[in-house]
């Protein structure tokens, strides 16, 4: 007995095949060279798990790591209830919607690497509009390619500015969603602004939220130009994520195995602490 | 044609063992529809798929810890990841 129609298979297929020859088949490759040894000319030498082995144990990978965690870390602390606020501030009705959504659009339509080369020179101590002012106005002593704690606050400034529009976008859409019946039996029930977030605003907003921080965990754990165009990963090391040390190895060192070996510990995180939130934060819904 | 990917025996049977995992299931699916969901132990509704999933992603960390804690060899995790795999697929 055929009880549901099966035709929408068919309009998946062309993403499926797109996936396989963008995603797939490029992942197979990289298992394959994270047991081998290379030194180009495509000849490869079976090395078994000791790069996984070596990486696992490099005092360099655990620093990254940690880097990389701090940096989502604090993106997300400060971006989420950033974009909410705004988003809760922005106007519902008339002729300032617009104005308002296309500016906030406006730092996402700037590709990475400008806004990297954007803020590097507005940074600069001597000549950039920001730094001139710190640094000979305000006397405020900012360097951001020589102290590590100034390159750290302008990357998270950076990303804050350049992404917290994403969240705000939106958490605005979902907030959009609310009839206004949901609003006039708060006020009915003489509900506070506080109760109103909480058990309206908030709640409805949680879908699109889980998407917001999905897609900015995603992002900023895989963070590659921006910090390596305003920083390439200095003073030092401080500033170098994840992806920018596997790059460092992968084409600066040609050390293909390792940063293939680094790649799948690296994909084998994102995946995990994506599945864990999705899953946490649908679970109530599905069951 | 498919050197450039450097093909090793080891890595294809990897592949073609989770490829044929999915093949099972799709199987699974045919004869019985609707993916077996259930409430398992961990409070989660999970299908055939998910436990697959599950199994697999646990089972790559299970190796990757025992790697970084202890080395070579790696029967004990195998043995782990297999108990890991018949506990997802028989509670969770």
């Amino acid at each position: 007995m055929k009880t549901e129609n099966q035709k929408a298979w068919f309009f998946v297929l062309p993403v499926l095949v797109l996936v396989a020859f963008n995603a797939l088949i490029p992942m197979m490759t990289v298992v394959n060279y994270s047991v081998q040894e290379t030194f180009g000319d495509n000849v490869f030498f079976w090395q078994g798990l000791d790069w996984f082995q070596q990486i696992l144990r490099s005092e360099r990978f655990h620093a990254a790591l940690g880097r990389q965690f701090l940096f989502t870390g604090l993106i997300l602390a400060i971006e989420v209830p950033l974009g909410i606020a705004i988003a809760l501030s922005m106007p519902r009705k008339g002729i300032w919607v617009p104005v308002c959504l296309v500016l906030m659009a406006l730092p996402m339509l700037i590709p990475w690497n400008v806004v990297g080369a954007m803020w590097n020179i507005f940074t600069l101590p001597d000549i950039g509009l920001l730094g001139y002012f710190l640094n000979h106005v305000l006397g405020i002593s900012y360097d951001m390619t020589q102290d590590p704690i100034a390159a750290w606050v302008t990357i998270i400034t950076m990303d804050v500015w350049h992404w917290t529009s994403l969240v705000v976008l939106l958490a605005y859409a979902g907030l959009v969603s609310i009839p206004d019946a949901y609003y006039q039996a708060a006020k009915i029930d003489g509900a506070t602004n506080w109760s109103v977030f909480r058990f309206i605003q908030l709640p409805k907003m949680k879908t699109v939220l889980t998407i917001a921080i999905l897609l900015r965990f995603m992002d900023s754990f895989n963070i590659y130009t921006e910090p390596f165009v305003l920083t390439g990963g200095g003073p030092g090391n401080s500033t170098t994520m994840l992806s920018i040390d596997l790059v460092k190895i992968a084409l600066g060192q040609f050390d293909l195995g390792p940063a293939a070996a680094m790649s799948l510990i690296y994909f084998a995180i994102t995946l995990l602490v994506s599945w864990l939130f999705y899953t946490l934060m649908t679970k109530d819904d599905l069951n | 044609m498919l050197s450039w990917m450097a093909w090793t025996w080891p890595t294809a049977l990897v592949f073609i063992g989770i490829f044929s995992a999915i093949g099972v299931l799709i199987l699974l699916e045919i004869r019985s529809p609707g993916g077996a969901a259930r409430k398992g132990v961990l409070g989660l509704t999970t299908t055939r798929g998910d436990r697959l999933f599950i199994t697999l992603l646990g089972t790559s960390y299970i190796f990757l810890a025992w790697l970084g804690l202890v080395g070579m060899p790696l029967w004990s995790p195998l043995g782990l990841a297999i108990a890991w795999g018949c506990f997802t697929f028989w509670k969770v």
